[in-house]
């Protein structure tokens, strides 16, 4: 009963992330296309749908888990902002459509004065005069002042600390604490999400400092504030400090030193191993898979104080995942990583990158099938996540050997919803206190 | 107190006003001396900040007009002609790395097409492209041909972006110094 409602306050607190993410996701998404969309909401619904409709992909609730108050996917760092970020970068384009759309009326009001004086000018270089002009106009109109509006202040934060992508990071962190043996400690629990929030704001404030003019090159990352202009780079530094040394605080002296020390080691493998990384050597994928790996294990350690065998099992399951999860996605943006100068693998040894995914795809079955050898889980849980395990292996091996746009992108969101699935079947299946007792029963 | 603060609610937006025709004609002169496609965008007159504008076409970058103000400091003057230098060189990189991208992929796109016998349209018409795998020779090739100006432009820009930030700082730290120093000759004498 004490563990059945420990899960159910974890899923509970879990879904109250997904709540606030909801909310500041879609103040993020209102914040800079507002005007417009006063403007354009009578004039065109059809882009109000489009919005929605990218609004709820974003968000990636799932049909099967509408009865669970779950409502945010954990997906760990580094690279599932990508997809996220693609649809709003969409967005924006359509909101530059619209803008052009819009300026020609503008422009014939504005030039009513001045036609009595150009009547007796040659009417081709009124035209040519009036298409420079037109184009200046609206070149004019897309500078921005760079001041910083106070009610524009949350989406700016939002999207410079990631805030999707942290709160499945805290998803992931609060399963590993969920998972953890011992009895549910709310307090600790709480503090290590806030504390691991804070990490995690920090470490993608810090990794948009040091990659402004690459994020401008590539599409999925072009909106973003530091880019923009919207805020400088002194005050997202400001911004990182803020949060990094409350955060990591919060953990070493509310949780426990050894959670505060993975929370500081992955704030700095993030923004000094893997972000200059990136640019230097494929060994970053490596990395990066690391520092999804370490939050589950920073939830596991919250909750008990050591690092153990199941510690490293759940950090395991998260490292594989994310080889088939990057490696998909990278290989449809290899064009923008190449002018970008990243070296990823699907850019410079593709058979790897393919290898790599299937390998690690194979290793979620093996590690699922150690979680009851390691007293995780029962024996349940290997059984019922073989179908899941199986099926992304499938697609793995699809992408291996057909190595197409259309396979890996199979395999991508198939990593979406089979990370939050295998989690909560690990949930389910969580060894009961009292040693090794039941063998086959999940628990309500 | 209040006398100083009503002098600057007037005085301050009249400066603006009298060198925004400054630095409109400054930005014409870097204008002429600056290569490469430049907008004429001047910002408003009553203005006191930076002005950011649409990405670049060649460089995908955002360029910036720096606001001039009156009383600049040197260590002020000095930031922004930091930042001023850096957006060049930057604008510089990014410009000339996107093009030679494109004109090496069209290149190499010809090539292979040429040594597959085909044309460079296909029967309907349009562009005949290479597959992905192909493609991949190609995006191989550029990253390791430019390994060493990639590295040199990553020591380069890092150590640039820690020195505006750490100018920026110090600038903020000056300027807060400032608006509290004449409070305190007010208050001393």
């Amino acid at each position: 009963m004490a563990t059945s409602s420990h899960t159910l306050s974890s899923r509970l607190l879990t879904g109250w992330v997904g709540g606030c993410v909801w909310y500041l996701e879609r103040r993020a998404g209102q914040e800079s296309p507002q005007k417009f969309m006063r403007l354009f909401r009578t004039v065109n619904k059809q882009w109000i749908t489009f919005q929605h409709f990218n609004f709820l992909k974003r968000m990636y609730v799932t049909q099967l888990h509408r009865s669970l108050s779950q409502q945010v996917k954990p997906k760990p760092e580094p690279t599932a902002s990508s997809v996220l970020e693609k649809t709003s970068s969409g967005q924006a384009k359509a909101e530059i459509y619209e803008m052009r759309s819009l300026s020609p009326p503008s422009l014939s009001s504005s030039r009513k004065p001045n036609e009595k004086e150009l009547i007796e000018l040659d009417s081709a270089s009124i035209i040519e005069g009036s298409v420079e002009v037109g184009k200046e106009t609206q070149d004019e109109k897309q500078w921005k002042e760079m001041k910083l509006h106070l009610d524009d202040l949350p989406g700016i934060l939002a999207r410079l600390s990631k805030i999707k992508l942290t709160a499945l990071v805290v998803s992931t962190t609060s399963a590993g604490f969920a998972l953890a043996p011992g009895p549910f400690d709310l307090p600790c629990f709480l503090l290590t999400l806030v504390g691991t929030g804070l990490a995690s704001c920090a470490a993608n404030s810090i990794n948009q400092f040091f990659e402004v003019p690459f994020d401008s090159n590539m599409n999925r990352t072009k909106n973003r504030p530091l880019v923009r202009g919207q805020i400088s780079p002194l005050f997202a530094v400001s911004f990182a400090t803020c949060c990094a040394v409350p955060g990591v605080a919060v953990l070493a002296w509310g949780v426990n030193p050894l959670t505060g020390a993975l929370g500081a080691f992955n704030i700095f493998l993030y923004t000094c191993c893997y972000t200059p990384l990136k640019r230097i050597s494929i060994a970053n994928t490596w990395v990066g898979a690391v520092v999804g790996a370490i939050p589950p294990m920073m939830g596991w350690t919250a909750a008990t104080g050591s690092l153990n065998a199941g510690a490293f099992l759940l950090g395991g399951i998260l490292y594989s995942w994310q080889f088939p999860h990057f490696n998909a996605l990278s290989w449809g943006l290899r064009e923008d990583y190449a002018r970008g100068g990243y070296c990823m693998m699907s850019v410079t040894h593709p058979a790897l990158c393919r290898r790599v995914a299937l390998r690690h795809c194979l290793a979620l079955v093996g590690l699922s099938t150690a979680a009851p050898l390691l007293d995780v889980t029962t024996w349940t849980f290997p059984v019922i996540s073989l179908p899941i395990n199986l099926y992304i292996s499938y697609l793995g091996f699809r992408f291996y050997t057909q190595a197409d746009r259309k396979s890996s992108r199979r395999l991508f969101f198939c990593s979406l919803w089979h990370l939050p699935l295998l989690l909560l079947l690990m949930l389910t299946c969580k060894r009961p206190q009292g040693g090794k007792g039941d063998q086959g029963e999940p628990r309500q | 107190m209040a006398a100083w603060r009503l002098r600057t609610k007037i005085f301050f937006p009249q400066l603006c006003r009298a060198f925004a025709g400054r630095r409109c004609q400054l930005a014409a002169e870097r204008r002429d001396a600056a290569p490469g496609p430049v907008s004429r965008f001047c910002p408003p007159k009553t203005s006191c900040h930076d002005w950011i504008g649409p990405p670049d076409k060649y460089s995908n970058l955002r360029p910036v007009q720096f606001h001039i103000p009156e009383d600049e400091s040197p260590l002020e003057q000095k930031l922004r002609e930091l930042r001023q230098e850096t957006q060049e060189w930057n604008q510089q990189f990014w410009a000339n790395q996107n093009l030679t991208f494109s004109k090496e992929k069209e290149e190499f796109i010809h090539s292979r097409l040429k040594a597959k016998g085909l044309g460079l349209r296909t029967e309907s018409g349009q562009k005949a492209t290479l597959n992905a795998e192909e493609m991949a020779d190609f995006y191989k090739g550029f990253l390791s041909k430019n390994f060493q100006k990639h590295m040199y432009y990553n020591r380069d820009w890092y150590r640039r972006n820690f020195a505006i930030t750490f100018f920026t700082g110090r600038v903020v730290l000056e300027r807060v110094w400032r608006r509290l120093r004449p409070k305190q000759k007010l208050s001393s004498s």
